[in-house]
């Protein structure tokens, strides 16, 4: 990956739940780890998520959810980015998400879940190494 | 007396100088900066008017209670937040939790119903009966409440955008079970401005928004005279980081605002105010939490008489309920909870709660099982009954320490409203972001202290141990989508569509005017008009509010 | 170039992608750019600036969405400020464009200054030539709104609307600080609110005594862009004011203007990549010159020249390649 190159984070809030304290932590602590963050707001569509991701030409997406609609709403984001041509952004989620549920997810090609108590940190090293193995 | 004052504070000095001089200690600091002292003595206190400041309980500025007897007289009403899938399933989550000693109900919905969608609206899909019960039609909530004498009970319904249909849908189950509106107890959220800064479940823009409470407060003035038609709710915005402070001020500025909503409507201060109650966040910091409780009532009474002119005492009166703090919860070590929920409890206990829900410890991995919502609310009856802390009222009034962190809690708090006024208001300061902007500031700064490890939380950044992962969690049946939009489709051939019509017009009509909108949502919901179908007609005429997520 | 003619096919996924690699200065952002210039010159291009707060971004999604009702394409550049500390960003205005976002003719793109200032970053003209080449009728530029300095916008669009909201003093300071000379048309925004009415008098007042002299006097128009007041008399006026520019010949003047500015620019950046190189290469013999110099051994007006030198020959050297 070039030097040059900031790293452009998408983080969206999928579905009509308005939680969005962990999302802005994180998009606060993203942009000082010095990416930069582009954040949707609450209550987006899939197709809102997917066409940001689009025009935005972002690396990667964090979808944040902790309603439990995760089950319907992440395979449906999936499906539209593979449609779109975006398969290759790397997708992470975090929220209130059932370790049972993970596997499934990880099949849809959501590279990882990260739960209640991740620090940030973590999350930055992981979106760092992934995408430096691009 | 003041001679003894002198003598305290020599003697101060000198245990500062030659006890704690030798020896090396933690300084410590509250989440809103005040420095916490080693030692709180009568010196700290002996500025507080006791007949002014503290009084007696039930009586003006009501700091150390809002009732002569509290607990003495009655318990707490014990009210666990819940409320998943179906209307049966919740029906009979209910039995149960009464059949446990539980004495107050509170209603969780699903976000698609606090939103006003039908379960078969394309954005309610994966939502429907995830994080409460989803209700579309009058046909569910009489499912909801069946076999339950809605005049003995106290209901409490976490509902906002569309509180005033969910409240003539209770009304018309009352009256299907042949109880009048007189007889009814109980409350709705009702609180839309902290919709806009936290939680997110709004529908219409600020000004119809005020216009549905205003009816509300009005139409219940009349008819529901014991109802709380407002639960304004400082829960959220501490879930969403705010301090103890931040949450009783930002909480009051808003309370502020709909008083003088209701007032610009032409109501009465004195016909409404009694009936406004509370929702806050027992946290883990466990004195702060109780001063908190002590600081609002004292402000409250005081912002409700010299700022409203308001001259019922019940109008003075800070009633609240509280829940324990979700984001207190860790999803490691799960059982640490139980910990965390008993002391918060009996925090919110010693700050004088007429109402307490108690989390439950799996809540940081799903909604509760059976088994963990029962444990939650044996704590309560254990505090109520085994250790002894109801049997005075207001025990830890005159601690040096708690009076005198009630008096700068109080003084912090004033101090954000004043804030506030000068902005122009909570709505304006809402608009401006700086209500969003603080509450974040405050999240951050938590998450960096307990990222750099300053701050413990036990299980998450210390004594961490390796888990397997945890079992037994609920789930929701994932058909509970496709159940709610068979009974939709059976619902819309079976009813009187042209009733439904014709009581819909009806509301259009008023929603275009400025009648009260309580009559004509009664009407609809009783034709059985769809949750949908009613705020869609309010959607038409009144518009939508826009997000503006502020970072 | 592949990606430029995917671009000209109108792929969104080739036109973001583009638009990255530009920005990035990565290898074959200029080759694409020499593609798409011949391509541009379509494109109305509406600068919209103002202070924190005064509703820029809800003004763009509703003037987008009058231009979308009168079936024109639009393209979006909202810039926010990166840190100077982290070098990181918060990109929030496309939370206010949730109207247009997801309409398949509007490109919303979201851009950080990267240490540019003047309210713009570098890449910004280069991305409205891009969108211009995409096709897009209409480009609409958000500034930061954070300092007083945002004059880059007149040199970049065709049309700068200058938003102000009544309420505290900080626009009119603003507006006294300068930025006044800017505006092609002026919208008060929020106008339901006090103070609206004395507002517009102030303005008004103020461009009468601005010493600029004026064939075209800056409309003054009132919005309420959350309750779509306003709107279409502020896109009639955008109209007008296009009108005005072809028929007074501004409009060639203004790019023509538009374009050197450019080139100097591109100038600058191309010489100060090759002293950026330079200094890079040689850091302990800058290093050591310095400390001659702050030692009074040598003085710095021979090292500027020296080096000025050497940037020359190594610039002569590449050009004979």
């Amino acid at each position: 990956m070039n030097q040059d190159r900031r790293i452009r984070v998408l983080v969206a809030k999928p579905g009509l739940d308005g939680h969005d304290r962990g999302a802005k932590v994180i998009a606060r602590a993203l942009r000082d780890s010095g990416m930069e963050v582009i954040y949707t707001g609450i209550r987006q569509t899939p197709e809102q998520i997917v066409d940001a991701a689009l025009q935005e030409d972002v690396d990667t997406i964090l979808l944040s959810i902790l309603s439990g609609a995760h089950g319907f709403l992440f395979p449906r984001i999936m499906e539209l980015l593979k449609k779109k041509g975006l398969g290759d952004i790397l997708v992470l989620g975090g929220g209130i998400i059932p370790e049972d549920d993970v596997p499934e997810l990880k099949k849809l090609g959501i590279s990882e879940i990260f739960g209640p108590g991740m620090s940030s940190q973590t999350l930055i090293n992981y979106i760092r190494e992934s995408l430096s193995q691009v | 007396m003041e001679e003894d004052i002198e003598k305290i504070q020599e003697e101060t000095k000198r245990w500062n100088k030659d006890c704690m001089g030798k020896h090396t200690f933690r300084k410590v600091e509250t989440d809103w900066g005040m420095e916490i002292k080693p030692l709180y003595t009568v010196d700290d206190t002996k500025d507080i008017n006791y007949l002014e400041e503290i009084g007696f309980p039930g009586e003006y500025p009501f700091t150390r209670a809002p009732h002569p007897s509290m607990y003495l007289g009655k318990l707490w009403t014990m009210r666990q937040y819940s409320g998943y899938g179906t209307a049966d399933e919740t029906n009979k989550r209910y039995k149960y939790l009464l059949e446990q000693g539980q004495t107050g109900l509170s209603v969780a919905f699903d976000l698609p119903t606090q939103i006003g969608y039908d379960s078969d609206h394309p954005l309610s899909q994966g939502e429907v009966g995830k994080v409460g019960v989803a209700v579309d039609s009058l046909a569910d909530m009489e499912t909801i409440f069946n076999g339950l004498p809605l005049d003995k009970l106290s209901t409490s319904m976490t509902i906002n955008a569309p509180a005033a249909i969910l409240l003539a849908m209770y009304l018309a189950v009352a009256e299907k079970q042949g109880i009048g509106p007189e007889k009814l107890n109980g409350t709705i959220q009702n609180d839309i401005l902290k919709e806009y800064t936290v939680r997110g479940t709004y529908i219409f823009p600020v000004g119809p928004s005020l216009r549905l409470i205003t009816d509300i407060f009005e139409y219940c003035s009349k008819h529901v005279p014991k109802w709380n038609t407002i639960n304004i709710a400082g829960y959220h915005m501490r879930e969403a980081g705010a301090t103890a402070v931040q949450e009783i001020a930002f909480t009051f500025a808003d309370a502020i605002e709909y008083v003088n909503a209701g007032i610009k409507a032409g109501l009465r201060v004195d016909d409404f105010a009694p009936r406004i109650s509370w929702i806050f966040n027992t946290h883990n910091n466990f004195f702060e939490e109780i001063a908190k409780y002590r600081a609002a009532r004292r402000l409250w009474a005081k912002i409700m008489k010299e700022r409203f002119g308001a001259s019922d005492p019940r109008s003075w009166m800070f009633r609240f309920h509280t829940q324990t703090a979700g984001s207190a919860l860790t999803a490691q070590q799960p059982l640490n909870n139980v910990v965390r929920v008993a002391f918060q409890t009996l925090a919110a206990i010693l700050g004088g709660a007429q109402s307490l829900a108690s989390c439950s410890f799996d809540e940081a991995l799903a909604l509760p099982t059976e088994e963990s919502v029962r444990l939650s609310l044996r704590t309560q009856q254990i505090i109520a009954h085994e250790i002894g802390v109801t049997d005075t009222v207001d025990p830890m009034g005159g601690s040096f320490y708690i009076e005198s962190l009630t008096k700068k809690m109080e003084e912090k708090i004033t101090d954000y409203i004043e804030r506030i006024d000068e902005l122009g208001g909570a709505a304006v300061a809402i608009e401006k972001g700086y209500i969003q902007q603080e509450i974040q500031e405050s999240a951050y700064r938590y998450q960096k202290e307990v990222e750099s490890g300053g701050k413990v939380v036990v299980g998450m950044n210390s004594y961490q141990v390796e888990e397997p992962l945890p079992k037994g969690l609920l789930k929701v049946d994932t058909e509970v989508g496709a159940i709610q939009i068979k009974k939709l489709k059976e619902l819309k051939t079976d009813r009187d569509n042209q009733k439904v019509q014709s009581t819909l017009l009806a509301l259009r009509k008023t929603a275009e005017g400025y009648a009260n909108l309580m009559p004509p949502i009664i009407e609809a919901v009783k034709a059985y008009a769809t949750l949908g179908e009613t705020c869609d007609v309010l959607r038409e005429v009144f518009g939508e509010y826009e997000g503006t997520s502020v970072i | 170039m592949e990606l430029v003619d995917e671009v000209r096919k109108g792929s969104v996924r080739a036109l973001a992608k583009l638009i990255t690699l530009v920005e990035n200065e990565m290898p074959g952002g200029i080759e694409a750019m020499e593609k798409i210039y011949p391509l541009t010159g379509n494109a109305y291009i509406i600068g919209i600036t103002g202070p924190p707060g005064a509703g820029k971004s809800t003004l763009t999604d509703r003037i987008t969405k009058e231009l979308r009702r009168q079936n024109h394409t639009v393209g979006i550049i909202a810039i926010d400020p990166t840190s100077p500390f982290t070098g990181g960003a918060l990109l929030g205005d496309r939370v206010r464009m949730q109207g247009v976002s997801s309409d398949e003719d509007v490109f919303i793109r979201s851009m950080a200054t990267r240490g540019s200032l003047g309210g713009l970053s570098r890449a910004t003209s280069d991305t409205v030539k891009i969108l211009d080449a995409y096709g897009k009728d209409y480009i609409i530029i958000e500034t930061v709104g954070v300092g007083q300095d945002e004059v880059d916008i007149v040199r970049t669009a065709d049309v700068s609307i200058l938003v102000v909201m009544p309420g505290g003093g900080d626009d009119i300071q603003a507006i006294k600080a300068g930025i006044m000379e800017i505006g092609d048309i002026f919208v008060v925004n929020k106008a339901d609110r006090d103070g609206a009415d004395r507002l517009v008098t102030e303005i008004k007042m103020m461009l009468g005594l601005s010493s600029v002299e004026r064939e075209w006097t800056p409309p003054i128009i009132k919005t309420v862009a959350t309750e779509d007041q306003g709107i279409g008399t502020l896109v009639e006026k955008i109209n007008e004011h296009r009108d005005f520019l072809i028929k007074s010949g501004m409009l060639a003047c203004r790019r023509k203007e538009r374009i050197r500015c450019e080139i100097i620019k591109m100038i600058e950046h191309e010489i100060y990549r090759y002293l950026d190189g330079l200094i890079a290469e040689n850091k302990d013999f800058f290093e050591q010159r310095l400390e001659d110099i702050v030692n009074k051994k040598e003085d710095p007006y021979l090292l500027t020249k020296k080096t000025v030198e050497t940037i020359a020959k190594r610039i002569s050297k590449n050009a004979n390649v």
